[in-house]
């Protein structure tokens, strides 16, 4: 029993990271229809950037913080406008092999500059675990689910309220309506990238601090898929459900299963749920189902 | 000089060589292609072969991704499970090759038909997801199944054997897998001008449309899921026979997207943009390698930025064709032979 109460307890922590990360990609689907396949790369370029800023510059952890949500936020601004500028209004395929694409740059160009050594931030939170009940959790762990449950409240509120927010969400729900109230439709793209890849980093800082970074470390994005997929694509609520459900799924079926099989059922278990799920639901949980006129 | 198409019958319509020309240079070419093993070294014949497989796996895909329009992140599984199934029948069964290669296609083209089975409820994001779950749990399968496919050390498999004739070298392997790839593009080329092949293309241009016309639209897309992974599974049985060894290692995620990169690269739904593009791709970290191997005197640490360098290249190959070249090298081709064609007078 006490076994199954830590699982559940360190996936729920793991699964408010996820939420951050589907977050980011959501944002990005909802209001550009473009599905990120470098949502793990910009989050493994992101935890460099706090390395960066950290550990090479020597910079306190909060200014690091901020400059790495500026970074990201330059990083999203200039791939949009750089190279998805130029694909709207092309096929699927095209629009998700341009940004496979960019993964694979990303990640050559971190091996490149930081090369492939495996790194690790020094503690930014005291090292002491956190026990709650008996239940005991590492530090690491606890403080990294606070920081991804601020940041996911924060940009829910955005989403909700600020001004910013309401146009991205006219103009995900119907751009021409969006393009005649006087919103900006093209910025709003801009918007979403920034914002998409500065959630996709905050995640990437909060992994990278409980596990060390690596330029492989972007492979974690797979992993976005099943959450989002979860949860439909285009739903931010679904994003937040699907990532505590994947990282509940994971931690419990990895610590139950992993001693029979000799591991990895951690990354397997996700997918294999995202199967049934399909079977069940074809648009997630709360995904919108399509309705196509010709 | 041909200045056009005028075609007056529909015989000539439906010609596979539109001209005497075309005819002419294929017969070169595959001329050229038997003459080529018996000019050049080991290494190169180790290339070619390693291209011609590439260049099956990649035509498969094409009938999938290209014709159908359904996005495959599962190809290299499908390899994968070629390449297990006749190691496996090798090995265990002692069956021969040429009963070993139809078995990979069509046990491929099975568990191609059980991944195309959710295309009955979702398509386009959805079913690409899907897929790369099908890569992810074949992975984890060919990882973990270790009394069946030898965990990560994989399985060694004897020479193929054909005819009592042992194939034990690249040359003799070149003489196998060229034919096989002649016989898949072939077959490819004329898959699109049958009933099925012209429904595939129905299905990418509108679905809705094609189901209003009476294709069904869940028994075809599993017919082209189908008919894909059975050209990897062929694949995949050749690429066993050439390594002589199967790992995992073979077909993880990256390999799905290369084989992605390179109907990209060549040319989506166009069967000689699936041969350029596999070329192109098997070619490009080769030429990158040896490029930087010239420079490697000057500087050690030099070969240790090969493997992201190629890495940043693949990548931007993929972003480039897109935003540059959509169509690929296939419509890159067909532009300069209308050059020539025209030439001088282009208009």
């Amino acid at each position: 029993m006490d076994i199954l109460l830590q699982l559940i307890v360190s996936g729920i922590a793991v699964g408010g990271v996820y939420a951050l990360i589907a977050l980011g990609f959501v944002l990005i689907y909802k209001a550009t229809s473009i599905i990120n396949f470098a949502t793990g790369e910009f989050m493994m370029i992101g935890a460099y950037f706090f390395y960066t800023f950290m550990v090479m510059a020597g910079l306190p952890p909060i200014p690091s913080f901020l400059l790495v949500m500026l970074c990201s936020a330059l990083l999203g601004l200039f791939v949009e406008r750089a190279i998805l500028r130029h694909m709207l209004g092309q096929p699927t395929i095209s629009i998700v092999m341009v940004t496979i694409g960019l993964s694979s740059i990303l990640m050559g160009l971190a091996e490149m500059i930081w090369s492939t050594d495996f790194k690790s931030f020094p503690a930014l939170f005291p090292r002491a675990p956190v026990i709650i009940g008996d239940i005991i959790v590492r530090s690491n762990l606890f403080w990294g689910f606070v920081v991804a449950m601020l940041a996911v409240i924060v940009f829910a509120l955005l989403f909700k309220y600020a001004k910013v927010g309401v146009a991205m969400r006219a103009t995900a729900g119907d751009q021409m309506a969006a393009f005649s109230m006087g919103i900006n439709v093209r910025s709003m793209f801009t918007v979403a990238w920034s914002m998409g890849a500065i959630a996709a980093a905050l995640g990437g800082v909060i992994i990278g601090n409980i596990g060390g970074i690596q330029p492989t470390l972007g492979s974690i994005g797979l992993k976005i898929f099943p959450v989002v997929i979860l949860g439909g694509l285009d739903s931010i609520a679904g994003a937040v459900v699907g990532g505590f459900i994947v990282g509940l799924v994971e931690n419990i079926a990895g610590g139950y299963l992993d001693p029979y099989v000799g591991g990895g059922v951690k990354d397997l278990a996700p997918f294999v749920v995202l199967v049934l799920i399909l079977f069940i639901k074809p648009y997630g949980l709360f995904g919108k189902q399509d309705i196509e006129r010709l | 000089m041909r200045m056009g198409d005028f075609k007056q019958t529909y015989a000539a319509d439906e010609a596979v060589f539109r001209s005497g020309t075309v005819r002419f240079w294929l017969v070169v070419l595959l001329l050229a292609l038997a003459a080529f093993p018996f000019m050049v070294g080991p290494y190169l014949l180790y290339m070619a072969n390693l291209t011609g497989v590439a260049i099956i796996a990649a035509v498969g895909l094409n009938i999938l991704t290209g014709a159908a329009g359904q996005i495959s992140l599962g190809h290299a599984a499908f390899v994968g499970i070629g390449a297990y199934t006749s190691a496996i029948l090798t090995t265990k069964l002692g069956l021969p090759f040429l009963v070993c290669l139809p078995l990979s296609g069509l046990s491929a083209a099975f568990f191609g038909i059980i991944v195309g089975a959710p295309s009955m409820r979702m398509k386009g994001l959805y079913l690409c997801i899907a897929t790369l779950a099908a890569q992810v749990i074949f992975d984890f399968i060919f990882v973990h199944w270790t009394s069946v496919t030898g965990g990560i050390r994989g399985i060694n498999v004897p020479s193929a054997e054909l005819f009592g004739y042992k194939l034990d070298t690249e040359f003799k392997m070149y003489f196998v897998t060229i034919p096989i790839m002649i016989a898949a593009i072939t077959a490819a080329r004329n898959l699109f001008r049958t009933r099925v092949g012209r429904a595939f293309i129905a299905i990418r241009d509108r679905d809705i449309s094609a189901e209003l016309m009476g294709i069904n639209l869940f028994q075809y897309k599993l017919y082209a899921f189908a008919a894909s992974s059975f050209y990897a599974g062929v694949a995949g049985c050749l690429q066993v026979y050439l390594l002589r060894i199967v790992t995992p290692e073979h077909f993880p995620l990256h390999e799905s997207i290369r084989y992605l990169a390179m109907i990209i690269v060549g040319g989506l739904g166009s069967v000689l943009g699936s041969i350029f593009g596999a070329i192109f791709m098997t070619m490009v970290p080769e030429a990158l390698q040896s490029g930087l191997a010239m420079f490697q005197g000057m500087d050690d640490k030099l070969m240790s930025y090969l493997f992201p360098l190629q890495t940043v290249v693949f990548g931007l190959l993929i972003v480039a064709f897109l935003v540059f070249e959509p169509h690929g090298l296939a419509e890159m081709w067909r532009r300069v032979k209308n050059y020539f064609r025209l030439w001088p007078f282009e208009h």
